[in-house]
């Protein structure tokens, strides 16, 4: 009898590939999808008990069809239409190639805002359920099911057909997906690890996914850069939060907790991506990771290297946080000062922004001057969103007034 | 997606009658948009939750030294600064939280002349910091 954890692996790898079969047979991705869920909600029930069927993959695709075949039929009889569009469901065909990546292409179409290509993803292509979505994302089911039914209505009323886009469309499609597993990664990273009970584990299921489009497109940059950064970040992760949940900077964490063959997969991933034709930010922000990870101590970090970089994702993203960093780097390498000077046309582009004075904070306390650095750091605790952070800020205030 | 708590506040609106003085259509309509707007936000996937609070004189205060805890009826003199109700909604941005505290702020008075109530828009606090760029 095989293990409900590995019958829940091997469902959520199925159910792209699945989805990808229906939904090019009957054309109908929103209705496939349904009929996709439905079956591996039967699968998940059945299998711990009966066992592997033979063909686990054609198991599912036979059930979602049949489903997807009764939804139709009942659908049918509501109208009083007698027209008879499906035939019994035929054992299925193997195809010739995965559709997953189609799958996921399409939950990211350009129509959909990132929260509802997120929630799609996790479902169509993560083989998520609604409820661990909305679990994930703290939220109710009904709210969450909302989301991801708008989201596949507004894809079939874009008139978009189960097909990869071509041309220029690809390109903007594949960043689009990019960003999505991006928000997905970042979105388990902002959690605490008391959270981390009650939320499915988001980074875990975007290095997953990712991992799953690098297989398919190996040669990719920005796919090779985005899975690096996502590894080299993650491996921080348990030197991230104390004892208490608080926040533990870069610079004043034990990197005896890091896990190392995280890194050496990132930086080998990173070394590949860089050697790639065309640079993109992720890979650049791979670079960086990479940098950060192979420093033994703090004092080891390779700022003007570091520097650098900024200095070109800098030109490359015209990101007002990316130009943030880069006086961050400026800082350690030509002093507080030319730091300080780097912030002063931010003002213009990140108003009021807490990262701004918590930046400034650190490099007021850097130069010397304790009360203007205080100032700051107050400053910046009353306007984070992030408790942990507003924590750590209040307590750097709240060190330099003593 | 940011989580945001929209506050009804008590605050009394100029030249507006207390609800129990309303025509009764009147009250009708005002609850009819509410609820409305409320399936709205369900069908757009943004509501989490939503609830009215009993009025100023059922209000009660505590405070405590932490042996026996001292209460304190309601009504109390600044009824604005008491909650009505609320929203807490998970939505794509700061702009949309505004909307729809606008949409609440606009709900339907007397004559069906917007109400212009004032509500809070608090941003729910997150948990550790994102990825650094």
């Amino acid at each position: 009898v095989t293990s409900p954890a590995r019958i829940e692996d091997l469902l959520r790898e199925l159910a792209p590939q699945v989805l990808g079969v229906v939904a090019r047979r009957y054309g109908d991705f929103d209705a496939a999808e349904d009929a996709v869920q439905e079956a591996l909600l039967a699968a998940s029930q059945h299998w711990p008990d009966e066992g592997l069927p033979d063909n686990p993959r054609g198991w599912l695709i036979q059930t979602a069809v049949r489903r997807l075949t009764d939804a139709f039929r009942s659908e049918q009889a509501r109208r009083r239409r007698e027209r008879q569009v499906f035939g019994e469901p035929t054992a299925p065909a193997v195809p010739a190639a995965d559709d997953s990546l189609t799958v996921l292409f399409l939950c990211c179409h350009l129509s959909l805002s990132p929260a509802s290509a997120v929630a799609l993803t996790l479902r169509a292509v993560g083989g998520l359920t609604t409820a661990e979505i909305a679990a994930a994302f703290l939220v109710p089911e009904a709210t969450m099911a909302q989301r991801i039914s708008r989201a596949k209505s507004r894809i079939k009323a874009a008139g978009q057909t189960f097909a990869m886009p071509v041309g220029d469309e690809y390109a903007e499609r594949l960043r689009s997906v990019l960003h999505v597993l991006y928000l997905v990664f970042n979105e388990g990273y902002t959690s605490t690890a008391g959270e981390q009970l009650h939320r499915a584990d988001l980074s875990a299921e975007a290095i997953r996914l990712t991992r799953m489009v690098h297989a398919q497109l190996p040669d990719h940059g920005e796919v090779t850069g985005l899975l690096a950064l996502m590894l080299l970040t993650d491996a921080r992760r348990p030197a991230r939060t104390g004892g208490v949940g608080e926040l533990v900077p870069l610079a004043e964490q034990d990197r005896s907790l890091w896990d190392r063959s995280l890194i050496a997969e990132g930086v080998a991933l990173t070394a590949r991506a860089m050697s790639a034709g065309v640079i993109g930010e992720y890979q650049l922000q791979a670079a960086i990771a990479a940098l950060h990870d192979g420093a033994a101590r703090a004092e080891d970090t390779d700022w003007t290297q570091i520097l650098g970089l900024y200095g070109l994702l800098d030109r490359l993203s015209g990101n007002p946080m990316v130009a943030l960093n880069h006086a961050v780097a400026a800082a350690m390498v030509h002093g507080p000062a030319a730091g300080l000077e780097l912030l002063e046309p931010l003002d213009e582009r990140l108003p009021g922004h807490y990262r701004l004075d918590a930046v400034r904070g650190h490099l007021y306390e850097l130069l010397g001057d304790p009360a203007t650095a205080a100032a700051h750091y107050r400053a910046a605790a009353g306007r984070t969103t992030s408790l942990p952070e507003r924590h750590y800020l209040i307590r750097q205030a709240a060190r330099l007034n003593r | 997606m940011t989580k945001f708590l929209v506050l009804t506040m008590y605050a009394e609106v100029e030249g507006v009658p207390p609800m129990t003085e309303w025509d009764p259509a009147d009250i009708e309509a005002h609850l009819a948009y509410l609820s409305k707007l409320n399936a709205q936000l369900i069908e757009h996937g943004e509501l989490i939750t939503g609830q009215a609070l009993t009025g100023p004189d059922l209000a009660r205060r505590v405070t405590s030294d932490g042996t026996a805890p001292v209460v304190t009826d309601g009504p109390f003199p600044e009824v604005k600064e008491l909650l009505a109700g609320y929203q807490l909604v998970d939505v794509e941005s700061e702009q949309r939280a505004l909307e729809i505290a606008g949409l609440v702020s606009a709900a339907p008075g007397p004559g069906g002349v917007p109400l212009r109530q004032p509500i809070e828009v608090r941003q729910v606090m997150g948990t550790l910091p994102g990825m650094e760029l």
